[in-house]
């Protein structure tokens, strides 16, 4: 490692309150980046499949109406 | 290929073409405007305006930087190797900035072709090295760009 | 070959191939992301003149690079879609946009914030970051408009000739530096010539490009197994789908 302890890691000669910023907005932008998607796919899935179970206990309870 | 594709083809290609031609023709237009900064050669040929806040570009030359000793002032000569022009300036300093190395600074030319700076921006090449590496080069009597003196 | 093309623009074949390439590029990326980062932050040495704040180069040059490589995508999806009406090349457009805008946004703000230590601004208007601000309002501008319409159709093929015009915008980011005097200095990486930087920089500056790259290309392929779902959802397969894994 080039640091020689974890505070001059931190305050990088005085360009730290540069460098993590900048790191730290690019991931939390990678992160949603990434989330999104998964979180529109399951939404979609789950609007789905409720729609299927009620359309199954709908066209159960038609059946059972005709008897 | 289809007709119809052929023709839909035909009309994006049309579409790219001329939001290029006409984009390309707009910068054309605007070429000064799109400079951030007048070299020294502009300015001393004159064609950098006078009394108006502009910004002029180079490399601070060696031996020229002068810094007074009980405020902030300075003074320094731009160069691009052809032409110099003098700024003098008072205020914080890039950390980049010194000797032998690209600034940019904007403030308003005065009548004898001195920029009386307002703001003094560092501008650095596209060279990157530890610091040993560039100790190295210079020991061995290259220059950064790897080639000889 | 062309079973292949045809393969391509089948719903289904694409949503299953995609969520296969997903297992395997996902972790790599992820894997290569954080690898670089602690690669370029804490073992590579500070630059001899610009000391440690040259470290934020690991995230704003592969940024900026695949934001604009990212139009491309977008713009030739576009192309497509209008020429050849193909719906699939119309949900590569769609899934492409916020991925380029999120990394164009990232080389913005990555960017002004090496500007201020190393420049002595966060911000001047000159030709580079110019033309970079303006490829991210074409990104949010295609997003808009795909917004704007209630006629899906009509929004894909208002986005696909915006983002073709917009194209002519990427060569000027390109050269920008070149052909005007910017305060934004030359690229350091070069396909012809020597680079100048040096290698135990340039190394782990190229791995972080390989993985914002596979990050773009996972971003695009899950935002379009999204796209693919909501479309489709009146479709047989996607209700098989939602019947297995959507309970949760």
């Amino acid at each position: 490692m080039y640091f020689d302890s974890f505070q001059a890691l931190l305050t990088m000669n005085g360009h730290g309150i540069y460098v993590w910023p900048a790191y730290l907005v690019t991931i939390v932008v990678i992160t949603a980046l990434l989330i999104a998607p998964m979180r529109r796919r399951s939404r979609v899935l789950r609007q789905l499949a409720g729609e299927l179970k009620r359309a199954q206990s709908a066209s159960d309870s038609g059946a059972k109406g005709e008897r | 290929m289809h007709p119809v594709r052929k023709q839909r083809l035909y009309l994006v290609l049309f579409v790219a073409l001329f939001s290029s031609a006409a984009i390309g023709l707009i910068t054309y237009a605007l070429r000064g405007n799109i400079n951030l900064f007048y070299p020294p050669t502009e300015v001393v040929s004159g064609e950098a305006p006078i009394g108006q806040s502009i910004r002029v570009g180079g490399m601070v030359e060696e031996g020229s930087l002068l810094r007074a000793d009980d405020s902030l002032a300075i003074s320094f000569t731009l160069t691009d190797y052809q032409a110099s022009v003098p700024v003098v300036y008072s205020g914080i300093l890039p950390d980049l900035f010194g000797e032998g190395q690209g600034a940019v600074a904007s403030g308003v030319l005065s009548d004898e072709g001195v920029l009386q700076a307002t703001e003094i921006l560092a501008k650095h090449d596209e060279n990157y090295m530890p610091p040993e590496v560039a100790y190295a080069l210079e020991n061995s009597g290259y220059d950064k760009k790897g080639k000889t003196k | 070959m062309w079973t292949f093309f045809h393969k391509l623009g089948s719903p289904p074949w694409l949503y299953a191939i995609a969520g296969v390439v997903l297992r395997w590029l996902l972790p790599i990326t992820l894997i290569a992301l954080v690898g670089g980062m602690i690669w370029g932050v804490l073992f590579t040495a500070p630059d001899f003149r610009q000391g440690n704040s040259y470290r934020i180069i690991y995230v704003h040059v592969p940024a900026a690079v695949v934001a604009l490589a990212g139009y491309y995508v977008m713009a030739i999806a576009g192309a497509v879609s209008l020429i050849w009406r193909i719906k699939m090349a119309d949900v590569v457009m769609k899934a492409a946009a916020p991925v380029g805008a999120a990394l164009a946004f990232i080389a913005l703000f990555t960017g002004a914030v090496w500007g201020k230590p190393t420049w002595g601004t966060w911000w001047v208007w000159d030709a580079r970051i110019t033309s970079m601000l303006i490829l991210l309002f074409l990104y949010l501008g295609v997003i808009a408009l795909y917004e704007a319409f209630d006629n899906k159709e009509a929004a894909g093929k208002a986005c696909a000739v915006l983002s073709l015009v917009g194209m002519v915008n990427i060569p000027i980011i390109y050269k920008s530096v070149d052909w005007w005097y910017s305060l934004h200095q030359p690229a350091s990486i070069k396909f012809t010539g020597e680079s100048t930087i040096d290698p135990s920089m340039l190394y782990p500056l190229l791995l972080m490009i390989a993985a914002f790259y596979a990050l773009f290309t996972c971003c695009l392929l899950m935002n379009m197994r999204a796209e693919l779902l909501q479309r489709e959802s009146r479709t047989q397969w996607v209700k098989k789908i939602a019947a297995k894994e959507g309970k949760r």
